[in-house]
């Protein structure tokens, strides 16, 4: 605030509370001609027969305007509110936010740590970790898994103990904290059409699924010398490229030929964020005992 | 025209300055007793234990009457109460006008003079008062002679009853906001460690002072202030008065012309009327009018003038009421006419308000439920033969106890819930529980099929909700 206007708020407001006080002052009293003992006069308002009577007004209302008056000059000294006048208590309200932050980071503190002192298995069964795991969840992770972890196209069912990258305790903190990468090339260029089919109709076969028996076996050998090297030659896939169990009918993608065909043509490149810096350790550690609870 | 300051003046007009802040004068009313105080005495003890033992009373192990504003909930003897019952408190306020409306229309301002927390406080303390200084022309006398330690004990006695009566108030209003036990224990602070420890939060310590300073203030030295100058109820409930209204009058006919006279006279052979001009009903009253002159706005119809007035009449053997109840009809033609659409209207409109109160409290479910689509990026999920939708849940828990809740689902498809952890939900805690539900492909016809969702209290049947939501399926071929 330039001078100039700090000096013109402050000359504005003392001179209004001025003004104030003595009009309070000089109306105390009034020249009036007449009888001392005539009765109290009206105003000459009459409404439907309503008259206003021109009382005085009671003292103890004259010493209320004077209390306001005092009130707001100790007010103006110890508040900002006079220009630039800062005030001697030195209130902003960036300092009481911070004092509430504090106590809030406080708080929070306090309660996660009786959670970070227990270990994740033990965390898993107790009902009040799990509702903040929940919400924590809420807040983080079903935008992408769904409310109830059980994923959406192109991201993991967290409920059915199928893991890309291990279901074990510590699997599951080092997901939350550092993140997954996982890439699957595109294989259309290399096998051409015909390999593609095959593998498809091979694939589809692993789950149990309505295929060509005859393509299936021709994909088999397609797959044992290139597919396997990730998914493994069991095709249960592998936790260390992050390859899925093509056995078990569950898909990251969907299960069909369409599908299927697709993503070995492309190829398919998938990224869980790491949430280290977004999340506290205390956070992750609830977080990592809800989700091995929702499999258990 | 003429300008009136053209106008000559008579020399008795003379100038003179007039006060605009017109200092209050003191009223010293007089003790007096009949059957309006007696009324007033037995109608008021009970109300008045009530809300001194309401806060110390305990149901379901909570206070009996509690409005716990930072957890956001008021506990009403039975029931709790959340801030989305906000609209039944707006209702008993509005019900509540309109049995102030009801009662002004038949009685006058008797809440005024009988019930009125300003008026029976300010009564206590005249009766305080009356009790350290003595009557009426004593307590002029004291007033008017130096200190002496007569005068300073009867002030101290007088002031620390006011203040121990302010006290009591005070901290029974708070312990309606916090339970009292609490708050009273929590005046003592204890010791830790050199340190004082205070367990009441200093906010609650300062409204208790706030309020204690409020009423010794209120009732000790503004008293009918209040009523003349700052209550919005009394200005309005004039307009209420018709020519039938019950209220405080002076029976001018039987009483005029006004004058002192002996017992054994003959007040007709002597020229007068039934007021012997003593001036009782003027020194007994609370807001310092004089009945005689007619009804006016400071009257709070409290009756006192009406005691006094009939004590007199039973000395002087005259027959009572001379200041008495009565309405304009009565005073014009000597009938009342109860019968007036008016008053039935009042009455007819609190009677259906109040039952509709009542129905909805009774009615009022403890459980608060909302069914939403999750929000994810496909509205459906297919997983092997089936197609999955989800839900969320949002469970409001109103009742006062602990429930974990069984879902079931209804409608035209084969539904099976899935996923479902049913989580024990604390007393007014909302969670909001993800479901799945899934269906056969084989099953589904329509791409939107009607789902009913159904909670139900595990422990507690008759604790259930039902919402109506929509499962969404692929386009069908």
């Amino acid at each position: 605030m330039t001078t100039f206007w700090s000096l013109w708020i402050t000359v504005l407001t003392l001179t209004c509370i001025a003004l104030c006080a003595w009009i309070l002052w000089a109306n105390r009293k009034i020249e009036k001609h007449g009888d001392a003992n005539e009765e109290v006069k009206t105003t000459g308002h009459v409404y439907d027969g309503i008259e206003e009577y021109n009382n005085p007004l009671p003292k103890w209302w004259f010493y209320l305007f004077l209390v306001t008056i005092v009130f707001g000059l100790i007010y103006l000294v110890l508040y900002p509110g006079l220009g630039s006048w800062k005030g001697l208590l030195n209130w902003t309200s960036v300092n009481e936010l911070k004092v509430d932050q504090e106590k809030a980071r406080a708080d929070y503190v306090n309660s996660y740590d009786v959670y970070s002192k227990m270990s994740i298995e033990e965390l898993s069964k107790n009902d009040e970790a799990m509702k903040i795991g929940f919400r924590l969840f809420a807040n983080n992770c079903a935008v992408c898994h769904g409310s109830d972890a059980g994923g959406n196209y192109g991201f993991p069912n967290l409920t059915d103990d199928d893991w890309l990258h291990g279901g074990t305790v510590e699997n599951i903190v080092a997901t939350i904290t550092h993140g997954r990468y996982a890439n699957m090339p595109p294989w259309g260029e290399v096998i051409g059409d015909k390999g593609v089919a095959n593998v498809t109709e091979y694939v589809l076969s692993l789950s149990g699924l309505e295929h060509d028996a005859a393509k299936a076996v021709e994909g088999k050998v397609v797959f044992d010398t290139t597919c396997s090297a990730c998914h493994g030659m069991d095709a249960k896939g592998s936790i260390a490229f992050g390859a899925p169990n093509l056995t078990d009918d569950i898909w990251l993608y969907e299960g069909d030929r369409e599908t299927i065909s697709k993503t070995v043509r492309y190829g398919r490149v998938n990224r869980m964020p790491a949430q280290k810096e977004l999340l506290r350790d205390d956070k992750i550690h609830l977080l990592s005992a809800y989700i091995y609870s929702l499999s258990r | 025209m003429t300008q009136p300051s053209e106008q000559p003046e008579s020399s008795a007009n003379e100038i003179r300055y007039v006060n605009l802040y017109e200092p209050s004068s003191k009223i010293y009313t007089r003790k007096v007793q009949g059957f309006y105080q007696r009324l007033r005495r037995y109608a008021g003890i009970p109300l008045m234990l009530g809300f001194l033992l309401m806060p110390w009373l305990v149901i379901d192990n909570r206070p009996a009457m509690l409005f716990d504003l930072s957890n956001h909930k008021f506990h009403i003897l039975f029931v709790t109460f959340w801030p989305q019952d906000f609209i039944l408190l707006a209702w008993l306020l509005i019900i509540a006008a309109f049995m102030l409306f009801t009662v002004t229309v038949t009685v006058g301002r008797v809440w005024c003079g009988f019930t009125c927390p300003q008026t029976v406080w300010t009564l206590i303390y005249i009766w305080i008062e009356n009790f350290c200084e003595g009557d009426r022309n004593k307590r002029i006398k004291l007033d008017k002679q130096p200190w002496n330690p007569e005068k300073v004990a009867r002030k101290t006695a007088k002031h620390g009853l006011w203040l121990l009566i302010a006290f009591v108030t005070g901290a029974t209003f708070v312990g309606y906001f916090l339970p009292i036990r609490e708050l009273l224990s929590g005046f003592f602070p204890s010791f830790n460690e050199g340190q004082i420890v205070w367990h009441t939060p200093a906010a609650a310590i300062f409204w208790t002072f706030l309020f204690t300073l409020f009423t010794y203030v209120n009732a000790g030295w503004l008293r009918e202030q209040v009523c003349k100058h700052m209550c919005p109820y009394a200005r309005f409930q004039g307009v209420m008065y018709d020519h039938d209204t019950l209220y405080v009058q002076y029976d001018k006919a039987r009483g005029e012309t006004r004058g002192a006279r002996k017992p054994t006279e003959d007040p007709k052979a002597k020229g007068l009327g039934d007021c012997v001009d003593c001036s009782w009903c003027v020194q007994v009253c609370p807001v310092d009018i004089d009945i005689r002159d007619g009804t006016q706005f400071e009257c709070i119809n409290c009756g006192l003038c009406v005691d006094a007035c009939n004590s007199i009449m039973d000395k002087m053997n005259y027959p009572r009421g001379l200041i008495r109840f009565t309405s304009e009809d009565e005073l014009a033609t000597g009938r009342t006419n109860f019968f007036r659409p008016r008053l039935f209207g009042y009455l007819i409109i609190v009677l259906v308000m109040l039952g509709v109160l009542v129905y909805t409290i009774y009615n009022r479910s403890p459980l608060g439920v909302d069914v939403l689509r999750d929000r994810s990026a496909r509205m459906y999920r297919v997983q092997g033969k089936d197609i999955e939708n989800v839900y969320k849940i949002n469970i409001n828990n109103m009742d006062r106890a602990t429930h974990t809740y069984t879902i079931e689902l209804d409608g035209d498809l084969p539904y099976t819930l899935k996923n479902y952890r049913p989580m024990p939900i604390i007393e007014g805690e909302v969670f909001s529980l993800p479901i799945r539900v899934s269906v056969p492909k084989t099953a589904i016809q329509h791409e939107s099929t009607d789902l009913i969702i159904r909670i139900i209290a595990d422990d507690n049947p008759a604790i259930t909700a039902t919402e109506k939501t929509v499962f969404m399926a692929p386009q069908q071929r």
